[in-house]
């Protein structure tokens, strides 16, 4: 498409042609009960709740934010729905209050950013503190398990896929279609470009921030529901933990500046996907999977040498006026 | 006009020859000489963009020139920095301070050279010697408090301390007298001449006339890049001056025909502003605007012609007087509610106010269109896609590539589009504050055309422009500001250029002038 | 004109003031509540069990001071913990254990600050990649917790201090207020300390005014990680083992403690005592919370959640107040 996802792609292919050479299976798909299996349908079903994530964090990015709280979003939206399907309640009430949960979450947010102008690294890292406590008031502490057919295949189900990766595109499509079809992803970026000029030309910029902290704390949830969903329990302590930190990641390896901007959701597809990959690779080449974080550490650097020339973020500096 | 100035002098102590800067597709400084001598208060004028932050830069290695020569006190010199300059006794004070608010006077004027003992700062010693400079200067400022306590008057004269410290024997102050009142202003120039007295070369850059007057030996002028004369002030009179600044441009714009005839201006105002005015921005004003006609605002830079406009629009709110859009009482919260009452406002500072650069040129000709519907209704893509057809023909947009990011185009180009942007909106009133500044002459004549038409259309139109034979030739009345204030109302048709020039130069206030 | 000297108005004291305050009346309610918590033990203990977190701190109120932010803490005290136990298990001398994790450390910040100064790199992201490196390296060098038994570490861990009124601290205490003295020494005192403050309040401001940007904003990550490596070896006396999940999250509580303690997360005005009566809240609000046995440890987190936002709304005023002058 555009030589910002150059990158990312080619960080994928090679990572992809490794695994091939190591493991020539790793291509094999096999339909079984009329599910597809496969250590590619591995790699989405696992990758799914970071690409949501990253989805929102993509916008909240492209408009100058930053979201540190989605993790802590996330433990708050499964613990919701478990001890609301452990209390005896149904699972899709559940998921419902979860995720109306997680939208107040997101205006919290929003309303820190855009109203109070707040520094979005700041305002967010209140609710990354804080949320997780709420999460394990919410538990009380406990890992709550659950036992729910339905609540079980937003993680674990299977529609020929899994159902985690019908629901990451489905929402990947949505986003995308409504940044195009809607002016939203254009407003978006002006007002992340140039915030001034937006407000002159009559954009509202605070419903616009808005907006995409409730969107991105949305992601969180659904991405949370899907976490606990797969394990069957509400864990408020490492349920989404560090999860915020690979969205970023993925966005950033995508090509979206944190300066704000033009923003690539194919790009943070794509950065998602590098990073789960990788996760996998690390594992099939034998390497302990535990070292895949010195792995994820060379990349961001990579990445970070890669952009330095074009993408660096100029320091705080007043722009330099040509005459006068 | 005075005669340049020839006459045998001592050897300056700061000799620019043939200085000429460039940027990509923009000549900022072409082949100017400037002289500074020891003991002299020299003032450097020129209205945007005529070139004088770039000659300063140039001077202390901001900017590497393409062509020409500095030679200090005899020796040639090339800075590659602010910091060798300040080495070599070229100290500059900037107009937006450069300073740290969050540390004390003392070390601020003193920063990277505290006085150590033991290789501990210390800051008895530190505060001592900062007193004794600031004594120096005749002030009292406490050494020990925190400079972001201080207004902005006292942050200056703290910067110039800091500069002097260095045994500055250069002091470059790049619009310093911007934010001050006048008694603020008398402080900075009984400083200026303790200075001068002591055999500083001072190099002042303003706007204001009445200063170049109060405190200079010698002006040189600049406008567009170009050196027009160095003067003896003495011998200067205010209308020569202003006529050097923002006078005839000569026979650039000739074949652009005055064209006011044709047009007839509504006998009913359609937005009326009555004592409207901002504190430190404009004082109160009435001005009624009538569709179908151009006003110009002709004035310096700094007489509070883009304040005027802004607060026209709402970028800025009003705090006395009121507005009348078609007889009824306005209130604007924010540009949002100009807009959506038919007021468009093209801003004189195209990058950061005006175009979203990294967008494309469709994305930026219809912004103002689609935060009017909100983000949920999408201009429809044919709709934007006639919309933008429409006026990259009408404007003469090129590259014709609504897909083109606007970032790659050229200054005229851009304007052209943010004009489109607010032409889409359909507006009743634009507001254009320089909108050809900085742009080449073919796109300036384009544009001007474009306004001349709107108006014949029907469209009320507020014209900014720094360049007074522009203003003058388009305008079918022109409101004259000074200082702040607005001064006169002339009738185009009778006005000349050198009408409108001395108003400009001189305190003289008319009744206004012709009328409607 | 002359005359106008602001009469000093001592607002940037003013957070480190509230910080102070807010620890006087923690500490207040607690002694009103529970009986014996208002002994000079308590207040020993706060110190005891922090210390870690004190340097750490001091580490990063340099690093937020230039206007920056260290995500890699907590994974470089984890890091420090496993270099310190797996080099001891291999029979290295203690010193030289301990000058090997301090280099570590210090190597650490060096390669996140150039990446930040050189490539531009958003402080963000790059000690994000350090916390990545880091954490990994943990898991590379083992996956097992690893006791240490060295004789001069159990030493130092266990060995008490007694002070007049039979309270009794650590070594490592001494060693952590050793580190906030010498730390306000060079931030105060030193041209680096106040080129530090400088690029804070304006990075543009102190590169024309000459300063050595660079340096310094390379030089204040080496001191973050530097203090990270030390924080992890007084985390290892404490813990005596060295393990790949030790210190998981530690970096957001020395965030919280840095702007508690009154630091602006924008740079330029703070404190290191500061930081330290931060920790000290923290603690204080912990030790409550283990007393009042009803009260679960989650309460903690959001209690410091809360303390966040009101130190940030807190700067948020005081900053409106200086710019409308």
């Amino acid at each position: 498409m555009n030589r910002r996802l150059l990158w990312p792609a080619l960080a994928l292919v090679a990572l992809l042609v490794l695994n091939l050479v190591v493991t020539p299976s790793f291509f094999e798909l096999r339909i079984r009960d009329g599910h597809l299996f496969g250590s590619l349908v591995d790699v989405l079903r696992n990758g799914a709740p970071t690409v949501l994530i990253a989805l929102g964090m993509t916008l909240v990015i492209a408009t100058r934010g930053i979201d540190l709280s989605v993790g802590a979003v996330a433990a708050i939206a499964g613990a919701v729905a478990c001890t609301h399907l452990a209390g005896g309640g149904d699972a899709v009430t559940g998921m419902v209050l979860a995720l109306l949960v997680c939208a107040v979450l997101g205006l919290w947010n929003g309303f820190l950013v855009a109203v109070l102008g707040i520094q979005p690294i700041i305002a967010t890292l209140v609710l990354m503190i804080a949320g997780r406590g709420v999460a394990m008031l919410l538990t009380e502490g406990q890992i709550v398990t659950v036992d729910d057919d339905v609540f079980r295949q937003v993680g674990a189900g299977f529609v020929v896929l899994p159902v985690a990766i019908l629901i990451s595109l489905a929402v990947l499509g949505g986003v995308a279609l409504v940044t195009r079809r809607t002016a939203l992803g254009m407003l978006i970026e002006s007002v992340g470009v140039n915030p001034e000029a937006s407000r002159l030309a009559g954009v509202r910029a605070r419903t616009i921030i808005w907006t995409v902290y409730v969107f991105a704390a949305l992601c969180a949830g659904i991405a949370g529901l899907m976490i606990s969903s797969n394990v069957n329990a509400a864990d408020a302590n490492n349920a989404g933990l560090w999860i915020e930190m690979d969205a970023i990641l993925a966005v950033v390896i995508g090509g979206t500046l944190l300066t704000g901007g033009r923003y690539s959701l194919l790009g943070t597809l794509l950065g998602a996907l590098t990073i789960q990959t990788l996760t996998t690779t690390v594992y099939t080449i034998g390497v302990p999977p535990t070292a895949t974080l010195v792995f994820k550490a060379a990349v961001v650097i990579v990445v970070c040498l890669l952009q330095a020339p074009r993408g660096a973020p100029v320091p705080r500096r007043e722009p330099e006026v040509v005459g006068s | 006009m005075t005669e340049p100035l020839t006459a045998a002098q001592p050897q300056p102590l700061v000799d620019l020859r043939g200085m000429s800067v460039e940027f990509p597709g923009v000549k900022a400084l072409r082949e100017v000489d400037f002289r500074l001598f020891p003991g002299e208060v020299h003032a450097l004028m020129g209205e945007n963009g005529a070139g004088k932050s770039t000659l300063i830069k140039a001077l202390t290695g901001v900017h590497a020139p393409s062509a020409g020569r500095i030679t200090l006190d005899g020796a040639p010199v090339s800075f590659t920095g602010p910091a060798q300059a300040q080495a070599a006794g070229i100290s500059t004070v900037y107009q937006e301070v450069n300073l740290c608010p969050n540390l004390s006077v003392a070390e601020n004027i003193l920063l990277g050279r505290e006085p150590r003992r033991l290789g501990a700062i210390n800051g008895r010693a530190m505060r001592a010697r900062a007193a004794r400079l600031l004594g120096r200067m005749g002030l009292t400022i406490d050494p020990a408090s925190a400079l972001g306590n201080h207004p902005i008057a006292i942050r200056q004269l703290v910067a110039i301390a800091r500069a002097v410290a260095v045994d500055a024997r250069v002091l470059i102050l790049d619009e310093p007298t911007s934010s001050l009142d006048t008694d603020e202003v008398d402080e900075l120039f009984r400083i200026i001449r303790v200075l001068r007295d002591d055999g500083v070369a001072v190099l002042f850059v303003t706007h204001f006339l009445e200063q170049v007057f109060a405190i200079s030996d010698r002006v040189t002028v600049l406008r567009n890049g170009s050196r027009v004369g160095e003067y003896d002030t003495a011998r200067l009179t205010r209308i020569e001056l202003v006529s050097a600044m923002i006078g005839r441009e000569l026979g650039a714009l000739a074949e652009v025909e005055r064209r006011t005839g044709d047009r007839h201006a509504a006998p009913t105002p359609l937005l009326r502003a009555q004592g409207l005015g901002r504190t430190g921005a404009i004082a109160p004003f009435d001005l009624d605007l009538h569709a179908g006609e151009v006003v110009g605002l002709a004035g310096l830079l700094g007489s509070g012609r883009t304040e005027l406009a802004r607060l026209l629009f709402g970028a800025d709110r009003a705090d006395t007087g009121r507005l009348l859009l078609d007889g009824r009482p306005l209130r604007l919260r924010s540009p949002r509610a100009a807009i959506a009452r038919g007021i468009a406002f093209s801003s004189e500072d195209r990058k950061a106010e005006g175009l979203v650069t990294d967008l494309t040129v469709r994305d930026n000709m219809i912004l103002a269109l689609q935060a009017a519907r909100g983000w949920a209704r999408q201009v429809p893509r044919r709709t934007a896609d006639e919309l933008v057809a429409t006026y990259v023909e009408r404007l003469d947009i090129r590259p014709a590539d609504p897909d083109a990011v606007v970032a790659t185009l050229s200054g005229g180009n851009q304007q052209k589009v943010l004009l489109a942007r607010w032409l889409i909106t359909r507006p009743r009133l634009l507001i254009l504050d320089e909108p050809t500044r900085g742009i080449d002459v073919g796109a300036k004549a384009q544009l001007q055309r474009v306004i001349a038409d709107l108006a014949a259309e029907g469209m009320a139109v507020l014209f900014v422009s720094a360049e007074l034979e522009e203003v003058v030739r388009i305008s079918d009345r022109i409101v004259v500001l000074r200082d702040r204030h607005k001064v006169a109302e002339l009738s185009g048709a009778g006005a000349g250029v050198d009408e409108v020039l001395e108003l400009i130069a001189s305190g003289r206030t008319t009744a206004e002038v012709g009328g409607r | 004109m002359t005359a106008l000297a602001v009469p000093r108005v001592p607002s940037r004291f003013l957070p480190v003031i509230a910080t102070f305050v807010v620890f006087v009346l923690t500490f207040g309610a607690g002694s009103v509540r529970y009986e014996g918590f208002a002994s000079g033990q308590i207040v020993a203990n706060l110190f005891i069990d922090n210390a870690f977190l004190v340097v750490l701190a001091v580490g990063m109120t340099f690093v937020i001071l230039t206007g920056g932010i260290d995500l890699s803490v907590g994974a470089v005290v984890a890091l420090a913990t496993m270099i310190a136990a797996a080099t001891l298990r291999a029979g290295w001398p203690a010193w030289l254990t301990i000058l090997a994790v301090l280099g570590t450390g210090s190597v650490l910040g060096l390669g996140m600050g150039l990446m930040i100064h050189k490539l531009r790199v958003q402080p963000f992201i790059a000690t994000l990649a350090g916390m990545f490196l880091a954490r990994g390296l943990c898991f590379v060098i083992s996956e097992e917790s690893l006791s240490i038994k060295d004789p001069v570490f159990r030493a130092v861990a266990t060995e008490t201090i007694e002070l007049p009124g039979e309270v009794t601290i650590t070594y490592s205490v001494l060693i952590a207020l050793a580190v906030v003295g010498i730390a306000a020494y060079v931030l105060h005192l030193t041209r680096f300390g106040r080129s530090v403050y400088a690029v804070g309040g304006s990075e543009s401001s102190a590169t024309l005014m000459g300063l050595a940007t660079g340096r310094v904003k390379v030089g204040v990550y080496v001191i973050s990680g530097f203090c990270s490596a030390l924080g992890g070896l007084l985390f290892s006396f404490y813990m005596l083992s060295g393990y790949s999940l030790h210190a998981v999250g530690l970096e957001l509580d020395a965030i919280a403690a840095v702007v508690v303690g009154g630091t602006l997360l924008s740079g330029g005005v703070g404190y290191v005592v500061g930081s330290v009566v931060g920790v000290l809240v923290l603690g204080t609000v912990q030790t409550i919370i283990s007393f009042e046995g009803t009260l679960s440890s989650w309460w903690t987190k959001i209690v410091i959640g809360v303390l966040l936002l009101a130190f940030i709304a807190l700067q948020r005023l005081i900053v409106h107040r200086q710019r409308d002058l």
